[in-house]
């Protein structure tokens, strides 16, 4: 479902390599969670995959798309393929919280009775029904974050990439979410996941990829997280 | 089809909410717009006035040719038929001395006593034909068919357009070359720092909200889907913005002849203004219109156009 194949980002020569020569490969349907500190290059691997940068060298391909023959018109086309939830939410703050999901549907052209109907359901999941007409502002950073969940998952997309979804809430929150995304990959959903929470690591028992300076440090199967867990940045 | 009719639709609808949800941006922007706008209307009455005022007073200047007393019609008749080749001269009159002496009595109906002096003598005046010419800055293609030799023979006295009166002539014609110029130009540099200044406000609106843009660009929307709702939005501030420049020139013409009873300001003959502003409304109403409409669309294609660009390829 995800290959890279000896991918290398520079964003400057100066500083060196984001990510040195990475390769990797997920499966379909699989759970993925990505760890390795703040600058560790986690989040540059996913503005890869979402085709927001483009590698200094090696190759990538998403879902079949080959990122080297994907011509810029057709990046739209990819990242409907692809559900983020990003790590400072990414809300459309002139709308409310209805109308920010379902913008991930409109974009595609979906009807607005499908709309109607999807949409509140997909609230549901995510507990935030009856906020539905409030602004983006008038949330917290929990119910943000679940916005954005919601938002990433209406689509039903084939990948799911969360790049630190449960960094602003609190235990029961967190595993709120975390459940939501499980439901969602036994749908079939293959899912990335990046997180700095030590507790949901071991308790998920799934792939775990240590990303260390760049590179990747470890990649075990159901793998405990024994490294000291590194505060998370603050993000609003 | 009702994929593309539900696309279109939301699209107009996003801009409306748009508008609404940005209001004090949009009243901003307006605001810049108005002023530029009604800038533009009234520098484009105050130029048609000024080309009035001078059009009446070039209307008003010709040149007289003065016959001999001996000299036949049919040598009148040619003299006409020569000027009347000249591809500068607009009309041509020719009066007798009955004819010439009846317009000497006419012009002077007030001045008894040249009109008695007249009455003793026989008639006085010369038999004259009278050129009006198209162009002023032409005529020297009049006086030099009338000042050859096979016509100038014919002539009693020098042209009217001869001495004192041609160099007044030639200065009236001066200054109005260079008002209906500086008339154009003043119109043109107007509209020049209007447009910039529009898309100036235009592009800092948007610049505020470029995340926006670049939050729709993550989540796959394609390039005419955000960028069409800004240029609706940009759309009805150039309807609305049009509409009430208008609306404030119609205002300063009421407030000016009903309240200020004026009917003209300085130079301005503002009875004129108004006269040509309520004639053309329609007209210049539309060019409003399309001004902001097109000067607001590009704007903001222009300026959505930085942030919906892709990342690509250092090379």
């Amino acid at each position: 479902m995800i290959l890279l194949d000896r991918v290398t980002k520079t964003y400057n020569k100066n500083l060196g390599a984001a990510l040195n020569r990475i390769s990797l490969h997920v499966e379909p349907k699989e759970f993925v969670i990505v760890v390795g500190q703040s600058g560790a290059g986690k989040s540059t691997l996913l503005k890869l995959l979402t085709r927001e940068e483009r590698p200094t060298s090696g190759k990538i391909i998403v879902g079949g798309i080959d990122y080297d023959k994907l011509p810029d018109k057709d990046i739209p086309l990819l990242r409907r393929k692809i559900g983020v939830v990003f790590q400072d939410f990414k809300l459309l703050p002139n709308r409310t919280v209805f109308e920010n999901v379902a913008f991930a549907l409109e974009i595609v052209g979906v009807s607005t009775k499908e709309i109607n109907n999807t949409v509140p359901r997909v609230l549901e999941i995510v507990n935030l029904k009856d906020k539905a007409k409030r602004m983006p502002v008038e949330l917290s950073g929990g119910e943000r974050q679940r916005v954005a969940i919601a938002r990433a998952i209406v689509r039903q997309p084939k990948i799911l990439i969360a790049d630190e979804p449960t960094g602003n809430l609190d235990p029961k929150h967190a595993w709120d979410v975390i459940n939501v995304l499980e439901k969602i990959n036994r749908y079939g959903t293959t899912v990335l996941l990046t997180t700095h929470n030590q507790d949901i690591v071991n308790k998920l028992k799934r792939r775990v990829i240590t990303i260390t300076n760049g590179e990747i440090a470890s990649d075990r199967a159901s793998a405990q997280y024994t490294e000291k867990t590194p505060i998370p940045r603050e993000r609003m | 089809m009702g994929r593309r009719r539900t696309t279109f639709g939301r699209i107009i609808r996003t801009g409306f909410v748009y508008f609404i949800r940005n209001a004090w941006l949009a009243v901003a922007a307006m605001a810049t717009m108005i002023i530029t706008l009604t800038i533009i209307l009234f520098s484009l009455i105050v130029n048609a006035t000024f080309s009035n005022q001078v059009e009446q007073i070039t209307s008003k200047i010709d040149i007289s040719v003065y016959l001999k007393d001996g000299v036949t019609s049919a040598q009148a008749k040619s003299f006409v038929a020569a000027i009347e080749k000249l591809p500068n001269v607009e009309d041509v009159t020719y009066l007798d001395k009955s004819a010439a002496l009846r317009v000497f009595i006419t012009q002077n109906a007030n001045n008894d006593k040249l009109l008695a002096a007249i009455n003793e003598t026989d008639n006085p005046l010369p038999a004259t034909i009278k050129i009006k010419p198209r162009d002023l800055n032409k005529m020297n293609e009049i006086r030099s068919l009338v000042t050859k030799p096979q016509w100038q023979k014919l002539q009693s006295d020098p042209i009217s357009d001869s001495g004192e009166r041609r160099a007044t002539i030639d200065k009236i014609t001066h200054a109005t070359n260079i008002l209906q110029r500086a008339g154009i130009i003043a119109v043109g540099i107007f509209a020049l720092i209007s447009v910039l200044i529009i898309f100036n406000t235009i592009q800092m609106a948007i610049f505020n909200r470029r995340d926006e843009l670049q939050i729709m660009r993550l989540l796959g929307a394609s390039t005419g889907y955000i960028r069409a709702p800004f240029v609706v939005e940009t759309i009805i501030y150039g309807v609305l913005s049009a509409i009430i420049s208008v609306l404030i020139i119609n205002a300063l013409f009421i407030t000016a002849s009903s309240s200020l009873q004026a009917t003209s300001f300085g130079l301005l003959d503002i009875s004129y203004s108004q006269l040509y502003f309520q004639e053309h409304y329609w007209r210049l109403l539309l060019m409003q219109l399309t001004l902001g409409i097109l000067i607001g669309a590009a704007s903001s294609v222009i300026a959505t156009q930085r942030y919906l660009k892709f990342k690509t390829p250092k090379k």
